[in-house]
């Protein structure tokens, strides 16, 4: 099958995730609480469903979630 | 997944509905705790622990600006600093605001770099498209291009980039259309398009999900689903 990322990534940003999200406010109030939980090794996406998916489809929450792993899991912190 | 079992939701989930009732924040550990007494003492205990909360914000902000900088080369050092200052000042008056939120579901100073990080990134998006106008009409179906695919897939691909270009005109509200195409299209971030349209990055992304869901709604009546044109790639 030929490969056409740009179509998959373009295609996935119009139609955005499949899954039940939780919005940008809902995202923020617990994003510090899911990223302790990825460090820690834990289940963050059975802990708090939901934000993976919001993750995948808002880009802005997506690098703010890299952001503060990388800061609080790396030498940031 | 196929069209009939692809799971379609009319709303965004509020945190309630979709997190666990697990009790929160059980036990602050004793570094948050502290943080939490020397904030709301009153006279030099207050002054000098809102002074290290905002040299800790500072480096947040610093370390956002540090990360995103380099893919904004028009912006210089010194707007960069202009940033990040601003960015931690403002976390500061928002965390001070919202101290009473914090619950111990994570550590506080993970909690308080959340609000400089959020800061800094709106603050560089928004810097990053001063003076540029926001283009609202589609400029990118060209992504969709079929070019260099077999007749077989162009065909499939063509009827789904077909009937979605179509629900995109003809199934969305005028409101969801210029939201969708602007920050899914055209790649406005959603901090710069909710400063222009005067509205809040959290109504924006409703819409952006309201607006989605339609169109994977119709494409489901028309028998195509995006999941199983990428699960036959695969």
């Amino acid at each position: 099958m030929t490969e056409r990322p740009d179509l998959t990534q373009a295609l996935g940003r119009v139609l955005g995730p499949a899954g039940a999200e939780v919005g940008c406010d809902e995202c923020f109030d617990v994003l510090d609480r899911y990223v302790e939980l990825e460090l820690a090794g834990a289940d963050a996406d059975a802990a708090i469903p939901g934000l993976r998916a919001h993750l995948a489809g808002c880009p802005a929450c997506r690098e703010e979630h890299e952001s503060l792993r990388a800061l609080v899991g790396g030498s940031g912190a | 997944m196929t069209p009939a079992t692809l799971p379609l939701v009319t709303e965004l989930q509020s945190a309630t509905d979709l997190v666990p009732a697990e009790p929160i924040g059980p036990a602050l550990d004793e570094e948050s705790r502290e943080w939490l007494r020397c904030l709301r003492a009153e006279g030099p205990v207050k002054d000098e622990a809102v002074a290290r909360l905002h040299a800790l914000l500072l480096r947040a902000a610093r370390f956002e600006v540090s990360r995103r900088g380099p893919t904004l080369p028009h912006l210089r050092g010194n707007d960069l600093d202009d940033v990040a200052n601003q960015a931690a000042d403002d976390a500061l008056v928002s965390v001070l605001r919202r101290l009473d939120d914090f619950r111990g579901a994570s550590r506080f100073t993970t909690w308080v770099y959340k609000f400089a990080l959020l800061e800094a990134a709106v603050k560089l998006r928004k810097r990053s498209w001063q003076g540029r106008e926001v283009p609202l009409e589609p400029e990118t179906w060209s992504l969709f291009s079929s070019a260099g695919l077999e007749p077989e897939e162009e065909l499939e691909q063509s009827e789904l980039v077909t009937t979605l270009q179509r629900a995109v005109a003809e199934v969305l509200t005028p409101h969801q259309r210029t939201v969708l195409v602007a920050l899914a299209l055209n790649g406005v971030p959603i901090d710069v398009l909710a400063e222009r349209l005067g509205t809040t990055r959290g109504a924006l992304y409703k819409t952006l999900h309201d607006a989605r869901r339609k169109l994977r709604r119709h494409l489901d009546d028309c028998g195509l689903s995006f999941e199983s044109l990428v699960k036959e790639e695969r």
